[in-house]
């Protein structure tokens, strides 16, 4: 499978469908994604976003208007990079270090092509340790993933993904990392 | 306050050997000038004994007019650990009532707000109505003639409002709510002004606990000092012009005790009266909102949005559970002796434009939440206060930093901690 180098093509730019994204393929970029968000390898997680690509964690689970909304996460490019330039500053004290996370993705099911992109949805267990205490998050994923033309090397990029917690409405806890 | 607290029991200090109850507690002595003493943060029973002496002792903020904006709309709060209902009648009043039915003591609403003529207990059916009246028991043939459903309403708190804030009291004999806020009204009413003329609505919130005290976080609404230590990391994200608003130590701000442990820290004197320097040039980081809003409002109108936009640039700490801090709610619910949970609540501008609307809950994400760029390194902050009160039990937790027109000064504390003192010791 093709990794992105660098930030991928707008999913508006691409006009004709691609080659459709398999489950396989899908599968194996989602799984890196979260390795490299386990291991904090943040620069090459920023790298697989397109220029346009949208990642929120809502607070309410139903809908999708979340930008009329208050998110715990609404993030464009600026933020993301901003997200993550924070995360590796050394300045933060609950990033530096952050809980350890081990998370786990499965029950991919693919819905469907949009906007030139392949919805998914998945299941996401994550456990953290910090300080004697060991936590568990769960959640829903749901994914939109575009691949680039054949000319920009056919890679896979993310689009857009949407992390709704199991208990995203009750109380949570500061977090140091990325869901 | 000789009274007991209504719809409270004393808290029996009797052990469960049998052996005599504990001797009273010199609480005052825990507490000095400019000092309290690590046991406020650690002990148990310090933590029973203020449930009893504060929170069912005063006036605690419970909602906001505006998320129960008509009649059949409800929320579910706590009044210190107890968990309430917020309801607007059919007549527009508001009503605190206890979420406990008077059978058996199943709670009656488990929904965190909505709208509803009825509350239900689950169990064996009782219903109420939105002012608290028992209205119907299943098979009622089964009770003897002397039930009379007029005895058994739910639990029904005092309730007082000021500037859209609604808060209940256990108390029926305390002093109103306007007098309780007293010099703090003024604050109140300066940090409504951020609705721009549209009224401020809650628009969501972010909801987190840590590992810690309540008062850690009472403290953290009236200090200055800690920000730009702990919160560097937001400071480097911003653009250079809103790091200059953001210097919080270095622009001439001040506390005030305003009495009954409330206080107000001015962090940005800009930013205290957001009707006046409307003249002012539009921040470069608001300028691409203003040219939006400028399609469709007057001018003096699109500089008064985009100036409340921005928020205020104080906190108005309430004791001892609500704060208007800057841009948004910041409530606070005791859980146990060693942990709390905090509300932000987000503000908008009730049916102001949706682009201002939209601005206001990106700012509050940027700063605020589990994933915010400021609220887990406070969390952190917190939880290691926590941590480090377990050494050094004999020790004390110092507030005596600043002179009292210095925006560092623990002054805030200090009013907070004296009325504590009364407060456990009345």
């Amino acid at each position: 499978m093709n990794v992105p180098q660098g930030t991928a093509a707008s999913a508006a730019a691409d006009t004709k469908p691609a080659q459709p994204i398999t489950l396989q393929e899908a599968a194996e970029f989602i799984w890196l994604e979260a390795d490299l968000l386990d291991t904090q390898d943040y620069t090459a997680w920023l790298a697989l976003w397109t220029a346009a690509g949208r990642y929120v964690i809502p607070i309410e689970r139903s809908g999708d208007d979340h930008a009329d909304r208050l998110n715990v996460v609404y993030d464009d490019r600026l933020m993301r990079e901003a997200r993550v330039q924070r995360l590796r500053s050394g300045l933060s004290i609950s990033a530096s270090p952050s809980a350890r996370t081990v998370r786990t993705i499965s029950r991919f099911r693919v819905l469907g092509e949009q906007a030139g992109g392949t919805r998914l949805r998945c299941a996401q267990h994550l456990v953290e340790y910090k300080y004697d205490r060991t936590r568990t998050l769960a959640a829903d994923v749901s994914y939109r993933l575009v691949r680039a033309d054949a000319a920009a090397g056919g890679c896979i990029a993310l689009d857009e993904k949407v992390v709704r917690l199991i208990n995203s409405d009750d109380a949570l806890f500061g977090m140091g990392y990325l869901l | 306050m000789s009274l007991q607290p209504m719809s409270q029991h004393p808290i029996s200090r009797e052990s469960g050997d049998g052996s005599p109850p504990a001797l009273p507690r010199d609480y005052a002595a825990l507490v000095r000038d400019d000092r309290v003493h690590t046991s406020l943060y650690v002990d148990p029973s310090i933590f029973e004994a203020e449930m009893d002496k504060i929170f069912a002792n005063t006036w605690v903020w419970v909602a906001h007019a505006s998320e129960i904006p008509q009649p059949g709309n409800f929320k579910t709060a706590h009044v210190g650990r107890q968990p309430v209902i917020v309801t607007r009648a059919a007549d527009g009043r508001v009503h605190v009532l206890l979420n406990r039915c008077r059978h058996r003591a199943g709670s009656v609403c488990e929904q965190r707000q909505g709208k509803t003529s009825v509350f239900v207990c689950p169990y064996h059916g009782w219903s109420y109505d939105l002012t608290g009246r028992l209205r119907g028991v299943p098979h009622a043939g089964g009770y003897d003639a002397s039930f009379d459903k007029g005895d058994f309403p739910l639990v029904s708190l005092r309730v007082e409002e000021y500037a859209g804030l609604i808060f209940a009291s256990s108390r029926p004999d305390i002093q109103t709510l306007d007098a309780y806020l007293g010099r703090a009204k003024k604050w109140l009413d300066l940090f409504m002004k951020q609705g721009a003329g549209y009224g401020i609505k809650a628009a969501g919130a972010h909801r987190f606990r840590f590992r810690g005290n309540w008062k850690i976080q009472l403290e953290n609404t009236t200090d200055a000092y800690h920000f730009p230590i702990v919160h560097r990391s937001f400071l480097t994200s911003l653009d250079d012009e809103t790091e200059k608003v953001f210097d919080v130590l270095g622009q001439g701000g001040f506390v005030e005790d305003l009495g009954n442990g409330h206080s107000v820290m001015v962090m940005i004197p800009d930013r205290v009266d957001l009707e006046q320097n409307l003249d002012a040039p539009i921040p470069e980081r608001f300028q691409a909102l203003a040219d939006e809003l400028a399609r469709e409002y007057p001018p003096e109108q699109v500089r008064r949005i985009v100036r409340a936009v921005g928020g205020s640039g104080f906190n108005v700490n309430i004791f001892p559970n609500i704060a208007c801090s800057m841009a948004f709610f910041r409530v606070l619910r005791p859980v146990a002796v060693d942990e709390t949970e905090i509300i932000h609540m987000a503000l908008t501008m009730d049916g102001g434009p949706a682009a201002a609307n939209r601005a206001r809950l990106r700012l509050h994400e940027h700063f605020q939440g589990p994933m915010g760029f400021g609220t887990p390194d406070d969390a952190e902050g917190w939880e290691r206060v926590q941590r480090g009160a377990a050494a050094g039990a004999d020790l004390w937790v110092m507030l005596n930093r600043g002179k009292e027109r210095d925006v560092s000064a623990e002054t805030g504390m200090r009013g907070a901690y004296q009325m504590w003192r009364r407060m456990m010791s009345a």
